[in-house]
């Protein structure tokens, strides 16, 4: 089922991805898409969309199970409190990305901006995963509560930092993994950098072979250079803030 | 005026093109860019600056003037407002060309101010006895008119130059003033979305001075101390919106103080003093008078704003990217803009495409490409 999104209002273009998810479509492509805003917001099921061009912001922001690829890049906004489901972004996104997600997975292929992955959280089975292959911007899992946040640095400039300021402000939950370097002068006060242990590098493993499957990147040549585990040293770094 | 007036807050969509070779794109083409963007404003403000769209008046400094109502006050007969404007042009400048601005009435901006732009010279002989330039002759007209005479605003007064803007989302602002028969090198564009009070003509972006202009999106809430600072320095504040300010600022600190853009640039979006700390003693050294000297010059809070003049289009964010920006080129054409896909609306296959660092402008002069 293919969808000729030129210069269709975002409205109609996914009041259309609904109707033919809601008749049964497995598998929908929206051709020439530029800025529609809010696709697949709160969708659920099992559908896979195929988005080529550049969604608008906020994509699949509640989204709750389906696959979404986009080949193109992405705006801000994406996966805004995402619940389950996958993204594949084969591009770079911008700001905002998997804000308060609480399942399922983003995979980005290049780079990130500012504010990406603040509050995530998970719960037992609910475990959100973002990993994205370039830089990111300041703010990254800042506020970050549960599940899994890794940047893989691939095409970063030398001395360019693979994260801005603020990395992991507050953090409090999960675990962000980083292949390479950051300097603890641009790390939140509530984090502690460690090596990950074989366990932690086999979970690790596991979904960046998944990645690499879906965004074409050499899993071998990614394992190549040291990860560094960054945790919260504290579930609870404000439990005494205002209370003495 | 009111001087106790603060300011209106608004979150925009931006979008701004250079062809830094100096060929002239059509005002068509800037409108199809941000009219994708369109919900990102409330039909409260559309507005554009244009660069080089007077070539046959180069010379004169085009004074676009609107005769209408400001919010809280008491009005007039827009022709009288006229009247007076025009007779105290008459005596502080020579008038070569005086005209309607052309505007096609749609249904779309049903109504609208007395528009007229006036082509003006200033007067040999007017600069004599005093330390002014030309260009502070032109300025202190545009306090005069904006402070001075009710219902009048100056809204563009550049050289070969132009601002198009008023009450109604920008593509139809565009189509009222017929853009599509107006070719610039330089183009910014704005859809405002403004949230403390109503739109009014006069509140709607660009904001200019001379061939400054300024479109913003976010707010300054630095306002009041950024307000103050420029009321030192005799400008008036009349526009009831804070991007005002902005504008004014980089006259200040460009043209009548001299800095390098670069340095008004972080003036006006200086690193925290934390990175300043960790940088090479030069670099620190200068960052740090910066800051002390130009303090009041910080423009606090959320900003993406477009900074155009004759020479060059600049584009910025805040200090800690709380408005988006996107930057793309193709050959000699820069673009920026709110969204990735305003860029693509108008350049599908651009060479490049990133989004620029909070704090770090992207600067583009005429003749040179991106500096």
């Amino acid at each position: 089922m293919t969808i000729n999104a030129k210069d269709v209002y975002y409205r109609d273009l996914n009041e259309r991805v609904r109707e033919e998810i809601k008749k049964g479509a497995a598998d929908v492509v929206l051709d020439n898409v530029n800025g529609q805003r809010y696709i697949a917001d709160g969708l659920r099921g099992k559908a896979t969309i195929t988005i080529n061009g550049v969604p608008g912001n906020d994509l699949a922001a509640f989204m709750d199970g389906p696959t979404l690829i986009v080949n193109g890049n992405a705006q801000d906004g994406v996966a805004n409190t995402m619940n389950d489901g996958k993204i594949i972004i084969n591009g770079n996104a911008g700001d905002v990305l998997g804000y308060g997600m609480r399942g399922g997975k983003l995979y980005i292929k290049g780079d990130v901006g500012y504010r990406v992955g603040i509050h995530m959280k998970g719960f037992k089975s609910q475990v959100p995963v973002i990993i994205a292959g370039g830089t990111a911007g300041d703010f990254f899992g800042e506020y970050m509560a549960g599940g899994i946040l890794v940047l893989l640095g691939i095409g970063k400039k030398k001395n360019e930092p693979i994260a801005g300021g603020y990395l992991g402000t507050g953090m409090h939950g999960g675990v962000m993994y980083v292949r390479g370097e950051v300097d603890p002068r641009d790390c939140g006060a509530e984090v502690g950098i460690l090596e990950p242990n074989e366990e932690e590098m086999a979970e690790l493993s596991a979904y960046l072979k998944e990645y690499c499957k879906d965004t074409g990147h050499d899993y071998g040549r990614i394992m190549k250079e040291k990860f560094i585990k960054i945790y919260p040293k504290s579930s609870r770094p404000y439990g005494r803030l205002y209370a003495y | 005026m009111d001087h106790w007036w603060q300011k209106d807050i608004s979150g925009c969509g931006l979008s701004g093109i250079i062809n830094w070779d100096g060929k002239r794109i059509s005002g068509a083409v800037i409108k199809k860019s941000v009219a994708l963007m369109h919900d990102r404003g409330n039909g409260q403000g559309g507005g554009f600056a244009a660069y080089g769209i007077y070539p046959e008046h180069k010379d004169h400094y085009a004074l676009h003037i609107m005769f209408t109502e400001e919010p809280g006050k008491p009005t007039r007969d827009f022709d009288d407002a006229m009247k007076e404007t025009e007779a105290y042009l008459d005596r502080a400048l020579a008038v070569d060309l005086a005209e309607d601005i052309p505007v096609r009435v749609t249904e779309k901006v049903p109504s609208h101010p007395l528009l007229r732009r006036y082509f003006v010279k200033v007067k040999q002989g007017s600069l004599k006895g005093t330390n002014m330039t030309e260009d502070d002759y032109i300025v202190s007209a545009v306090m005069h008119i904006n402070d001075k005479i009710d219902n009048a605003f100056v809204f563009s007064s550049g050289r070969n130059m132009g601002a198009f803007k008023g009450v109604g989302f920008p593509e139809d602002i565009a189509d009222f003033f017929m853009l599509e028969n107006y070719e610039g090198h330089t183009w910014t564009a704005h859809n405002r979305f403004p949230t403390n009070t109503q739109g009014w003509w006069g509140g709607a972006h660009p904001f200019t001075l001379l061939d400054w202009s300024i479109v913003h999106n976010g707010e300054i809430s630095s306002y009041g101390i950024n307000k103050r600072y420029l009321e030192m320095f005799g400008y008036k504040l009349a526009l009831l919106t804070d991007t005002e300010v902005v504008t004014y600022m980089f006259d200040l600190l460009v043209r009548r103080q001299g800095l390098p853009i670069s340095a008004a640039c972080m003036a006006v979006a200086a690193p925290f003093w934390k990175d300043i700390d960790r940088m090479e003693e030069s670099e620190r050294e200068a960052c740090e008078a910066i800051r002390m000297v130009y303090g009041p010059a910080l423009l606090n809070g959320p900003f993406a704003i477009l900074f155009g003049h004759g020479k060059g289009l600049i584009g910025m964010n805040d200090r800690i990217k709380l408005r988006p920006f996107i930057a793309a080129t193709k050959g000699k054409t820069v673009y920026m803009a709110s969204e990735e896909s305003a860029i693509r609306e108008i350049c599908p296959e651009p060479k490049e495409v990133w989004a620029p660092r909070a704090g770090h402008p992207v600067v583009v002069e005429m003749g040179k490409g991106i500096v």
